[in-house]
């Protein structure tokens, strides 16, 4: 007998056709190869956690069971700069961090995305004084900043997402524009 | 309890007569200052003289009271004897045109840090200490933070409202 469908019967449940333009025929798919690699790159991020203080602690239950980033192709949080292409920079961050902020900004390589988590990182928050960074987009530059003091776990999937927005959509040639390297001059980078 | 807060006032007004003043107790601690070119020869007093043996220096940090004229800066000893388990605060006054202090390290290893703390926010500045450089703030700083004309906010940033954020 089979079992009765109980729950959710009248929603419209539809998989999620996630993909690129493109042409499509019997065993092909032609697309632009810019939109391949955005593809593959936004599903596959790897974070880097840069946690010193509360917001650390909202990643923590954000990278859980319960709201589990992993769903978002970022399961592999790793630890060494070298490896990683998205830098969390979550919870105060003193004037004396600022440099190794910098310094594992540097060892990451490109393409490197960064998110300043929580309202210390964006802008320095509550912490307007003489010891604190007044946000670290003094010293690296800064993608997507999630606001909130902490934010919630929804928030910072919420920035997560807003990321792979990013990084799918990002021009392959982007980052060897004159642009680009104007910016990363601006930090003193190169 | 043998050694008592009017014991320790005797002896000091014995070795230093008037030199040594403004005694007070305040929950039940005493507390006095001398000159500031007293201050190694009452704090190796306190730390030689068997009866009173002042030993450990828990603490030492500054005030600044910039009312008090030509006695802005006040450093403040925090004294233990150990064997008694009785504590005291002795305290020196320097002017902040001249913040020049001997340096305790000589008598206390454990001045080194304490009163590098002090200079990094006070700028006081201790003769004789081995290594007198910031040890908290960045090397950059150039400036003393916790002197009362320097505001505690961030002063390099331009992007905040100043009506936003109460200065």
């Amino acid at each position: 007998m089979p079992r009765p469908v109980r729950f959710n019967i009248n929603a419209d449940v539809k998989l999620v056709k996630e993909g690129p333009e493109g042409y499509m025929g019997e065993g092909f798919f032609a697309t632009g190869f810019d939109k391949v690699v955005g593809l593959a790159r936004k599903n596959s991020i790897w974070p880097l956690p840069f946690a010193t203080s509360c917001c650390g602690i909202e990643f923590m239950a954000t990278m859980g069971s319960h709201y589990d980033l992993a769903r978002f192709g970022s399961e592999r949080v790793g630890f060494s700069p070298r490896q990683c292409d998205l830098l969390m920079v979550m919870g105060t961050i003193a004037k004396k961090m600022g440099p190794v902020v910098k310094q594992v900004y540097l060892q990451m390589a490109e393409p490197r995305w960064v998110i300043a988590v929580g309202a210390c990182a964006s802008s320095g928050g509550i912490f307007d004084t003489y010891s604190v960074l007044q946000g670290i987009d003094q010293v690296v530059p800064v993608d997507v900043y999630v606001p909130g003091c902490p934010p919630r776990p929804e928030a910072i999937l919420d920035g997560v997402m807003k990321i792979q927005d990013l990084v799918g959509k990002e021009e392959l040639r982007r980052r060897t524009s004159e642009r680009y390297k104007g910016l990363l001059e601006s930090y003193g980078i190169q | 309890m043998s050694l008592t807060n009017e014991k320790i006032k005797e002896k000091l007004v014995g070795k230093f007569g008037d030199q040594v003043g403004n005694f007070e107790e305040s929950f039940g601690m005493l507390s006095f200052s001398a000159p500031k070119d007293m201050n190694l020869k009452v704090l190796q007093f306190l730390y030689d003289e068997p009866d009173l043996s002042f030993r450990f220096l828990t603490d030492l940090c500054a005030v600044h009271y910039p009312d008090k004229h030509d006695a802005e800066l006040e450093v403040v000893y925090h004294l233990h004897n150990l064997k008694d388990n009785v504590r005291l605060r002795f305290r020196v006054s320097t002017p902040v045109s001249n913040p020049d202090l001997f340096t305790a390290t000589k008598l206390f290893e454990s001045a080194n840090w304490m009163e590098r703390e002090t200079y990094d926010f006070y700028g006081v500045n201790f003769l004789g200490h081995p290594n007198l450089v910031r040890i908290l703030n960045v090397d950059e700083m150039d400036y003393f933070p916790m002197r009362k004309e320097f505001p505690l906010e961030d002063q390099t940033r331009i992007d905040k409202d100043d009506d936003m954020f109460g200065r």
